[in-house]
């Protein structure tokens, strides 16, 4: 099996407040990968970074066998790595459609006719091709975030990073997300994703990993991390997940 | 800076203010009875005004020296004709205006230490030109870029007047998109960017049309000012309106000129402040409704 994704020893500083110290993390493909830990222990931050939306203080990152870490081409890296945002962050002054094509067009250049029909082969599969000429303000959070998720698949990455992507969505529409991610990961789409869903990551993830205070504590198979976990910081990260009944 | 994210909240608040002032006529039970109210209120208010200014001992005077219907007749249909040099003058410089301001908005909002000369150029820039008033720029670059008698430059002083106005309105109107701007979230850059899209796409698909339709409002309103100031060109002996009502002030001793190039300027400023505050309302109308019509 080979490596989709290799981060070594990444770690990054905001001004004197360190949140990533010394991450490693292989992952291979078609692997699906649960990021778990309290907030502000560097989640979102190691997306990012793997994504290079955030430089890095130190540390390696190979996409695919090949370093990205201080890579001079970085549209065409982040072109090849998808990733969706716990706001969204679509764009509010442009249609679904355009949301979609946006990418394919003016990153991949592909001409506009074969960018729709990519687009609207996506949102008829995750059944919003109805949707395609409204605008993100009219759709519901649960549709915006498909579309987010449509968009990044649109440009048909090697890897999805999804940061914590039904944490800002009410609960009766978050299963409708997950749902998307769960046929993702069945047609073998390499994914990490963070996330607070305790029972979903149980469900989609070959692997877990605990990260805690920048660094991954402990990784293993879900049924592993979940029902038998080594570390105490783990054990107590859990408790308080079942206290809060969300496991 | 603050400054503009003020002005154009005050502009809001303007306008919700002036919103109010018509609601009231609509809100208050009857609304027959409320537009009767507000119509014999406001005769009897300009009724005593208008009684007061006339009963004064100087009004005779004042009235043939200001007010002289013979005059304005006479003089209206020539200053009118200078007038087109103001609107002439207000469309060119509009055009170059919003183009350059751009420009110094785009440096301004470069990223990085590698950027920074450029930054500080548009920050120097931008205090400069809004800090010196606008007469003295005119009377400077009209009376002394002419005078360095070189045959490349133009001698046309209205050139000149344009120029100090797009060098001058330039300087706020960067201001107003650099608030736009900056009122775009920094995850819509994020987003864009995660695509692979370069940092010059992302500014022209992303940051600015939305940053642009935001500063709508604001921008109209320094146009305002715009037009008002082009009279100042009137200074270097260009003849447009206010320089015409002077020489017909000049040859009959009489002031009412100066109403004529006024009635002017009112008729294309009010209406540009009627069609902001039509704008913000629609904009705001749709943010409630939550669509964006495109």
């Amino acid at each position: 099996m080979s490596e989709a994704l290799v981060v070594e020893r990444l770690t990054k500083s905001f001004g004197r407040h360190p949140v990533l110290r010394g991450v490693d993390l292989a992952v291979a493909e078609h692997e699906v990968i649960a990021l778990i830990g309290a907030s502000g222990s560097g989640k979102s931050t190691l997306l990012r970074c793997i994504n290079l939306l955030e430089p890095v203080d130190s540390g390696r990152i190979f996409l695919a066998g090949r370093e990205i870490t201080g890579a001079r081409n970085v549209n065409e890296i982040r072109r090849r790595i998808g990733i969706v945002f716990q706001a969204f962050n679509l764009f509010p002054h442009m249609d679904v459609m355009r949301n979609v094509t946006l990418g394919p067009r003016d990153a991949l250049g592909l001409p506009k006719a074969e960018a729709e029909e990519r687009a609207l082969a996506l949102l008829e599969r995750f059944g919003l091709a109805d949707k395609r000429r409204e605008y993100p303000d009219r759709l519901s959070g649960g549709q915006q975030q498909r579309v987010a998720i449509v968009r990044a698949l649109a440009m048909r990455p090697e890897l999805m990073l999804l940061d914590e992507v039904t944490s800002a969505l009410d609960p009766e529409l978050v299963a409708e997300v997950l749902q998307v991610i769960r046929e993702l990961a069945a047609t073998g789409m390499t994914m990490i994703l963070a996330t607070h869903e305790m029972s979903f990551a149980r469900d989609i993830a070959n692997r877990v990993c605990f990260l805690d205070q920048g660094t991954i504590l402990e990784e293993g198979p879900p049924a592993e991390i979940f029902s038998n976990p080594r570390e105490p910081r783990t054990q107590q990260f859990l408790q308080r997940i079942i206290e809060a009944r969300r496991l | 800076m603050a400054g503009e994210g003020d002005r154009r909240a005050d502009l809001e608040v303007e306008v919700a203010r002036r919103g109010r002032l018509f609601d009231g006529l609509r809100s208050g039970g009857d609304p027959r009875r409320s537009v009767v109210i507000a119509l014999a209120s406001t005769l009897v208010f300009f009724g005593l005004v208008a009684f007061a200014i006339t009963r004064a001992p100087g009004w005779p005077e004042v009235r043939s020296q200001f007010f002289n219907w013979d005059e304005f007749r006479s003089t209206f249909p020539e200053i009118a004709r200078a007038f087109l040099l103001n609107v002439k003058i207000f469309c060119i410089a509009e055009v170059f205006i919003l183009v350059f301001a751009l420009f110094l908005a785009v440096l301004r909002s470069l990223p990085g230490p590698v950027f920074f000369p450029l930054r500080a150029l548009a920050i120097v820039y931008a205090d400069l030109f809004r800090g010196i008033p606008t007469i003295l720029v005119i009377a400077m670059l009209g009376f002394g870029a002419p005078a360095l008698g070189l045959s490349y430059v133009p001698k046309s002083v209205i050139f000149w007047g344009i120029v100090s106005l797009v060098l001058i309105y330039s300087a706020y109107v960067s201001e107003v998109y650099r608030a736009g701007i900056d009122s775009i979230h920094p995850s819509q850059e994020a987003a864009a960017r995660s695509l692979g899209l370069t940092r010059f796409q992302t500014l022209r698909r992303v940051i600015l049309p939305q940053a642009v339709r935001r500063v709508i409002p604001p921008l109209l309103n320094d146009f305002i000012g715009l037009q008002k100031d082009t009279a100042l060109v009137g200074t270097l002996g260009a003849v447009e309106a206010f320089q015409q009502s002077q020489i017909d002030t000049n040859a009959t001793f009489n002031f009412t000129a100066y109403l004529s190039a006024a009635v002017l300027f009112v008729a294309i400023t009010i209406p540009l402040a009627r069609f902001t505050d039509w704008l913000v309302a629609r904009d705001r109308r749709r943010r409630q409704a939550g669509g964006l019509a495109a």
